[in-house]
């Protein structure tokens, strides 16, 4: 299997060019290019509304560009046959805006899902481990055994968050991954977004309201606005900024 | 200029009526539309799930766990619908058969008219309130809260996960239901016929069976795997592709209901039609 480490840092994983989505005649994304750099955190701001969650979703294929072309690993999301999409995918992980757990599952056998479908050569003791290890992470080593409904808000988040980082993917798309939680969790979740992109080599686009988690976790911001990018640049380039769009997210 | 007068009148009025027109040629032509996308959509979905089911890597699980759902949980609902059937049944016809002086043939007639037709239609009709609204509403909670693209991105067919295992399992496991059903039924008709009179367990059956022949049960049988399919289609279509609010949920397991109750008529007349030419 291909390693992150074969590709240069100064390489792109995601290139995007000229992205346009329209849902009827709603025009969502107009022209939106972007490229995420290996080992590189970008956040993604913009406001509700605009298209974030369609740009990522456009990403892993679940919806189908009307115009542009995204390229991944210097493949053509495109392009592919089923199969190969799916081979893509087992490389991405996907954080859901709204958690997405299955409610028919325990909180074990919804991170038992991804990792015996996507690492097929696992031993059972590797699988225990392995979850056993993720919730560790998210700070959730007791909620093994519940089901998604006893769990609150926050807890989803994070459980959902474990299922993602369960598989080692090499990219990851973080939407909105402290939406809804306490400073403390918030700064928890940023520090192991940081951990993961450390430690497993990612990169990752991190969708977000959250300047704090913009901040602390991101190498480069981009700003979506009016479906397009209306800024791209460094946090301080964005700090310092007298653009009252941009002021109004960073003051 | 006054000249110019009526000739513009006539140009407004001719605009606006054809404007008039055209809207409603329109309404229709998209109502023709749709109609023709959703029969193209549901016929692309039988063939996705044919394909899907002769595919490599079933998900014999999941399959197993769908049967267990559908068949074993259904048990206590059928078991009492089942056997107040044969029971109304017996009661209902006792008295005019008395009339004729044919009260022998009670048992034959009761189980008959189960195997034959009462036993799949009705059993099916709940069925398709129980099983059908079941998936419209899991699969299209699925949907909403984006859990099928959860599986989707995580390497996993959701056509094959969810879809092909359900409507497996609806159309092997519907046919064994109403075949049970079929069996209580007559147990009901056994207890039927000893509110008023008293026949032996095995004289009745003797009776009951007499009038049974191949050609009562295997059409029965045929068309209530039938049954089953469209049930688990209709089900799974209308969960699957629930629109974005939560609303669409009650609307898909709603819709699921509605649809596999009626289409189950129909096919019942339909294989009622071939079968009485056949024989
Ligand atoms: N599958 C879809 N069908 C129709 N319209 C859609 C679909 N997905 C998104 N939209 C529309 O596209 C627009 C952008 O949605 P999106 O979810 O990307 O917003 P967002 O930037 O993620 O906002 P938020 O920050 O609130 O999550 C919205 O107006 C939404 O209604
Ligand atoms: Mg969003």
């Amino acid at each position: 299997m291909m390693n992150t480490d074969q590709i240069k840092s100064n390489e792109p994983v995601i290139e995007i060019n000229g992205l346009k989505k329209s849902f009827g005649q709603q025009e969502v994304l107009i022209n939106v290019s972007l490229k995420l750099f290996n080992g590189e955190n970008i956040a993604v701001l913009g406001k509700s509304g605009i298209g974030k969650s369609v740009l990522i979703q456009c990403i892993v294929g679940l919806l189908t560009p009307d115009d542009g072309a995204i390229i991944v690993f210097d493949k053509n999301v495109a392009s592919l046959n089923r199969k190969e999409l799916g081979e893509l995918r087992q490389k991405i992980g996907f954080l859901f805006q709204s958690g997405a757990l299955y409610d028919s599952m325990t909180v074990k056998q919804n991170l038992e899902f991804p990792l015996r479908r996507i690492k097929k050569n696992l031993t059972e003791n590797e699988i225990e481990e392995k979850v056993n290890e993720v919730l560790e992470n998210v700070g959730l080593a007791d909620a093994l055994n519940k089901m998604p409904s006893q769990l609150s808000g926050g807890m989803r988040k994070r459980i959902s968050l474990a299922r993602t980082i369960v598989v080692d993917p090499m990219i990851m798309l973080y939407d909105e991954p402290t939406t809804g939680l306490d400073p403390v969790t918030s700064d928890e979740i940023s520090s192991l977004i940081i951990e993961v992109q450390k430690k497993y080599k990612t990169s990752s686009i991190i969708i977000t309201h959250d300047i704090k988690c913009a901040r602390n976790t991101a190498n480069r911001i981009i700003m979506l606005s009016e479906g397009e990018v209306y800024k791209e640049g460094k946090v301080a380039d964005f700090n310092n900024s007298t653009d009252p769009l941009i002021e109004s997210f960073f003051k | 200029m006054k000249k110019f007068h009526p000739v513009i009148k006539v140009k407004g009025f001719a605009t606006k009526h054809s404007i008039k027109l055209s809207e409603k040629t329109l309404a229709k032509k998209e109502a023709a539309d749709n109609f023709l996308t959703d029969l193209a959509d549901v016929m692309l979905f039988i063939t996705r799930i044919i394909r899907e089911t002769f595919s490599p890597n079933f998900e014999f699980k999941e399959f197993f766990r769908q049967c267990f759902q559908i068949g074993y949980k259904s048990l206590p609902l059928i078991s009492i619908t089942g056997s107040i059937m044969g029971l109304v049944l017996t009661i209902q016809s006792r008295p005019v058969l008395v009339n004729f002086g044919a009260v022998t043939l009670l048992p034959g007639m009761v189980a008959v008219s189960l195997i034959r037709e009462m036993g799949p239609v009705i059993t099916a009709l709940i069925c398709a309130g129980k099983i059908g609204s079941g998936m419209g509403a899991e699969l299209g909670s699925m949907k909403v809260t984006e859990q099928i693209d959860a599986m989707e991105v995580s390497s996993t067919n959701p056509m094959r996960f969810l879809v092909v295992t359900r409507v497996l399992a609806a159309t092997l496991m519907i046919p064994l239901l109403i075949l049970y059903a079929d069996a209580l039924g007559i147990l009901g008709s056994w207890a039927g016929a000893n509110l008023k009179g008293d026949v032996s367990f095995v004289l009745f059956f003797n009776q009951a069976f007499s009038h049974v022949h191949f050609m009562d049960l295997f059409p029965a049988v045929i068309k209530s795997f039938f049954f089953g399919a469209v049930i688990g289609v209709v089900g799974c279509y209308k969960g699957y592709n629930a629109g974005r609010g939560t609303e669409s949920v009650g609307v898909a397991a709603n819709s699921a209901v509605v649809l596999a109750s009626l289409l189950v008529i129909i096919v019942d007349m339909i294989a009622v039609q071939i079968t009485d030419m056949l024989i």
